[in-house]
Order: structure tokens, then C-alpha cells, then sequence
């Protein structure tokens, strides 16, 4: 199977404090990876250098075989990799509608478009003249999903889609990335959820302190090694 | 009468002071961004215009077929080349460049055009008036009253319906992710000044028409204009066009009640808008 992503190494800076400490990390086609890990583990930064938001030159982030680190985050969107960031990070003064429509402006053609998001989230048709924010938590997060999905990445990136969420809510969400997943798009989702992460995954990493602490088939971990791995108290299981 | 005369001028005056201050509102809008040499660039218009007419006998609102585009360029290739490596996060370095910009382009505009006031002649146009019952309107305040509106106008709808206008607004929200909708941020940047530069241009030539300028004219049209955004609230056009009228209303009352109170009082009014509502009339919607 040939990779989608392959990365060697990878450091992380945020002026002189360093969040991330050679990453390895590959990723498959159409592949369905979690990415979990308490907070200020670095798994947002990780997502951060991956679309170029934040400086990864001169390092080695391989993209369906080219080297992307160094790019600015347009060019990055536009070789096919969208993310929903943490947050969600809608545009306040602009519609629905209109975030989404922004994520068709990475202008790659595909299966997702403003039809096609709004029948898999048809709450946004609804709410689609209603300024973004002002949606609640989990239609927002749709919206962010959407506008993701509406630049046909190749690779998808979920960041804490369930946070703040209350739980039927998340279910709700996820029950959207069978849709996602059908049309070929890899999904990378960090989440706190790990039962959730475990469960909708293929394969997982778990970072601790900006290093990869476990990584491995999601249906193979078991509670012990996850914990293990999230809070740091036996190295071992690496 | 002449009080209900005052205010009409002074309405009129506001459309002015709203294209003064719509260019400033756009660049800080979208990038955070003052440009302190705004005036400048007001009167650089002014003076390209009255440079047309005199070479090229060109009438003087006709000047903007060549003063637009050239300045509309100037902003873009100025913010990619200059501007673009000064934004940031902190707002210190672009108010040290534009202030330079300020120092420089006055001093050669005195270089070229010495330190003597100006009047662009628009000819019939400069005298000719519509009687409303007792009340006398010059044409040319009608002119730059309906071009405000007009650009206003324009300018609304190219925000609310074109994708580039999308795209800006969102940066305005938010310009950190708008590369995740592909979209290149100093890109945008430079089309935000050059669509700013461009009203500056119209600004400029219609200022030309309608009173005296020199090199030096420059800095108190940036503190009309500041005080029109601020006025009428960050972020919205027509919050603008609002914002000038009432500094022009309230420099005609006051120039009625006294000519030394006309700059006096709009700054007074200015004053007491910032203390009673100091996020403007027409604030900006907050996420």
C-alpha cells in the first residue's frame, strides 16, 4: 500500500520551546488513523505542521511522495489536505452558507460540494443565512467539518471534534464519517474520546510530552497500554 | 435657514469624509493593519490629478481614468514588496513604516510642487447649483455625496457577493486559517490595498475639486477619517458613510456658529462619541 503520508523525524518549535520531538508517523490511502494523548502532548501542533501553520522547513513531511514541509498552508490546502481545526475557528460575520463556501475556494473538484454537505449535515440547509457562530456547539463543529470537506481533501484532518459536546451530539457527528470515509478520504481525528478513537480507527498514536509514546492497530490496544501511554507511567509498552 | 443650510452642506461634506475614511477602515479591517500615511496618499491622488489636467488638459474628474488604476497598482505591489513583511502581531513596525511613508511622500511632493496651495477648476461644474425651495446645492458636494454612496454601495456588495469579498471578510474574523481555504494571505493583503488605494484615488481627485490643498494637507484629512471610522464603528461601510456625516454636520454647525469652531467641533463631537460609545455606532458583529 503506498503512503499518503510519511513522516521522519519531525521536530516542532514554538520560539525556543520545542512541542515536538522526532515524530515518525505514516498514514495509508483512505486509511482512518486516531491520534490521542492528554493535553499539551503536542497533538495540535502535530495537525499545526502538517497544513503549515506552523514552520516545518527544511524537515521531512512526505505527501503522497513529495515533500511538503516549508510550504505556506494555501498550497498545502490545495495539494489536498483540509482540517477542521480545534475550536472550530468559524468566521463570526460570515453566514453558514459562506464558511462553507470558503472551503470550495482550495477550488479541488470532487464529490463534496455546498449539495452534498448540506445533505450530510441538513440542519446547515436550514441554518444556512444564519451567522456561523451563533449555531450551537455541535452544529458549529458541522460547519467546520463541512467547510473541510468542501475542498475534497485527499486527507482530513478532525481536531477535537467532540470537545465540549455533549455525547449524543458526538454521536451524531460521527456518524457522518462512514459518508466521509466512502469517497476515499483519509481521516486523521485527534480526540479525548479514546473509546471513540479506538472505535472508528484503523490504526493509533498516542503522544505524550511531544514524543510518540505508543503507536499501533487500534483494535490490538487495550485499556493498560493506552493509559499506559497517555499518562506516562510505564515506558515500557513502546 | 441658514442653520438647515449648514446641515445640508454639511451632510453633503460627510460623503467625503466617509471615502476619506472607507480605505483606512479596509486596510485595518482586514489586516490590523493603520496606515499612518493615508492622508498622504489622499493628497498624492490630488496632486496626480491636478499634474493630468495641467499636462495632459485632461477635465479634472476624468483624471481618474488614469489616477485609479496607477494607485490602485501602486497599493498592490507596495503591500507585497513593503507592507506585507511589516504586519504582524505587533502593530509597532507598520505604524514606524507608514509614518516614514508620510515624511517621505510630503517632502517630495513639496519637492515637486512647492509648498503653495492648490484648486483643481472643474470648470461650470465648480459653480453650478440646484435651488431645493431656499436652500442652494452645489453640484459638486451632490457629486461627491452620490460617489460616496456609490462606492459604498459597491463596495457592500462586493463583500457580501463575490468570493474575494468572502475571503476578506473572513480574514478580517480570522486571517491565521485563511490558508486553509487556499487561499494566500499576502495575496489578499495586497488586493485589500489596492481596492483601499483605489478609493483613495477617488478621494483625492474629488478633494481636489472641492477645496485648496498643499503637500502638507495630508495629516488632518488621516484624523478625519480616523475620527469617521471611529464614529461610526469599525467594520461596517455604511457605519462609515454615518460617521462622516456627522463630523460634517458638525463642522457646519459649527463653522455657523463661529468659523474658528468648524475643525473644533467636529473634533468635539468625535470626543464625545468615543466617551458615550466607544465601540462606535455600528460595531462590528463579535463571534
Amino acid at each position: 500500500m503506498t503512503d499518503l503520508l510519511k513522516i521522519d523525524g519531525l521536530d516542532a518549535f514554538y520560539g525556543d520551546f520545542q512541542a515536538l520531538f522526532r515524530i515518525d508517523f505514516k498514514m495509508a490511502e483512505a486509511e482512518t488513523v486516531a491520534l490521542v494523548g492528554a493535553n499539551g502532548a503536542g497533538k495540535s501542533t502535530f495537525l499545526k505542521c502538517l497544513t503549515g501553520l506552523l514552520g516545518t522547513r527544511g524537515q521531512s513531511v512526505v505527501y503522497r511522495g513529495t515533500n511538503i514541509a516549508g510550504l505556506p498552508s494555501f498550497q498545502i490546502a490545495r495539494q489536498g489536505i483540509a482540517m477542521s481545526p480545534e475550536g472550530r475557528r468559524l468566521f463570526p460575520s460570515l453566514s453558514v452558507r459562506e464558511n462553507l463556501m470558503l472551503g470550495a475556494n482550495v477550488g479541488r473538484k470532487g464529490q463534496w460540494d455546498l449539495a452534498a454537505v448540506q445533505a450530510l449535515f441538513p440542519i446547515l440547509e436550514e441554518k444556512r443565512d444564519i451567522p456561523a457562530t451563533l449555531l450551537s456547539g455541535g452544529q458549529q463543529q458541522m460547519v467546520a467539518i463541512g467547510r473541510a470537506l468542501m475542498s475534497n481533501p485527499a486527507l482530513l484532518l478532525l481536531d477535537e471534534v467532540s470537545l465540549g459536546l455533549a455525547p449524543v451530539i458526538v454521536r451524531d457527528i460521527y456518524a457522518a464519517l462512514p459518508d466521509i470515509r466512502a469517497g476515499g478520504t483519509a481521516v486523521l481525528l485527534v480526540e479525548q474520546d479514546i473509546s471513540m478513537a479506538l472505535q472508528v480507527s484503523e490504526r493509533m498514536y498516542c503522544f505524550q510530552e511531544g514524543h510518540v509514546s505508543l503507536s499501533g492497530a487500534s483494535a490490538e490496544m487495550t485499556r493498560d497500554m493506552i493509559s499506559a501511554a497517555y499518562f506516562g507511567r510505564d515506558k515500557e509498552v513502546t | 435657514m441658514e442653520w438647515i443650510n449648514a446641515i445640508v452642506q454639511g451632510i453633503l461634506l460627510g460623503g467625503l469624509y466617509a471615502l476619506f475614511a472607507a480605505g483606512l477602515s479596509l486596510m485595518f479591517g482586514v489586516m490590523r493593519f493603520v496606515n499612518l500615511a493615508h492622508g498622504d496618499f489622499i493628497v498624492a491622488g490630488a496632486f496626480g490629478a491636478l499634474l493630468l489636467f495641467e499636462r495632459l488638459g485632461l477635465h479634472p474628474l476624468l483624471t481618474l481614468v488614469i489616477v485609479l488604476p496607477v494607485m490602485a497598482v501602486f497599493g498592490y505591489v507596495g503591500q507585497r514588496l513593503v507592507l506585507n513583511r511589516v504586519v504582524g502581531r505587533d502593530i509597532l513596525p507598520s505604524i514606524l513604516v507608514t509614518f516614514g511613508f508620510s515624511v517621505i511622500l510630503q517632502n517630495l511632493m513639496l519637492e515637486q510642487f512647492s509648498a503653495d496651495s492648490q484648486r483643481l477648476s472643474a470648470g461650470a461644474l465648480d459653480t453650478a447649483s440646484f435651488a431645493i425651495g431656499t436652500l442652494s446645492i452645489g453640484a459638486v458636494p451632490l457629486l461627491m455625496f452620490g460617489a460616496a454612496v456609490a462606492v459604498l454601495g459597491g463596495l457592500n456588495w462586493f463583500f457580501g457577493h463575490t468570493n474575494t469579498g468572502r475571503l476578506l471578510r473572513a480574514t478580517s474574523d480570522d486571517g491565521e486559517i485563511i490558508g486553509l481555504m487556499g487561499a494566500d494571505r499576502r495575496h489578499l493583503f495586497a488586493v485589500a490595498t489596492a481596492i483601499a488605494s483605489a478609493v483613495v484615488a477617488i478621494a483625492g481627485v474629488l478633494m481636489a475639486v472641492k477645496t485648496n490643498f498643499d503637500p502638507s494637507a495630508g495629516p488632518i484629512r488621516l484624523l478625519f477619517a480616523f475620527e469617521a471610522v471611529i464614529i461610526g464603528g469599525l467594520g461596517s461601510l455604511w457605519g462609515t458613510l454615518v460617521g462622516g456625516i456627522i463630523l460634517g454636520v458638525a463642522q457646519g454647525i459649527g463653522a455657523q456658529i463661529d468659523p474658528g469652531l468648524q475643525i473644533l467641533a467636529g473634533h468635539i463631537v468625535f470626543l464625545i462619541i468615543l466617551v458615550v460609545r466607544p465601540q462606535g455606532l455600528f460595531p462590528k458583529q463579535k463571534g
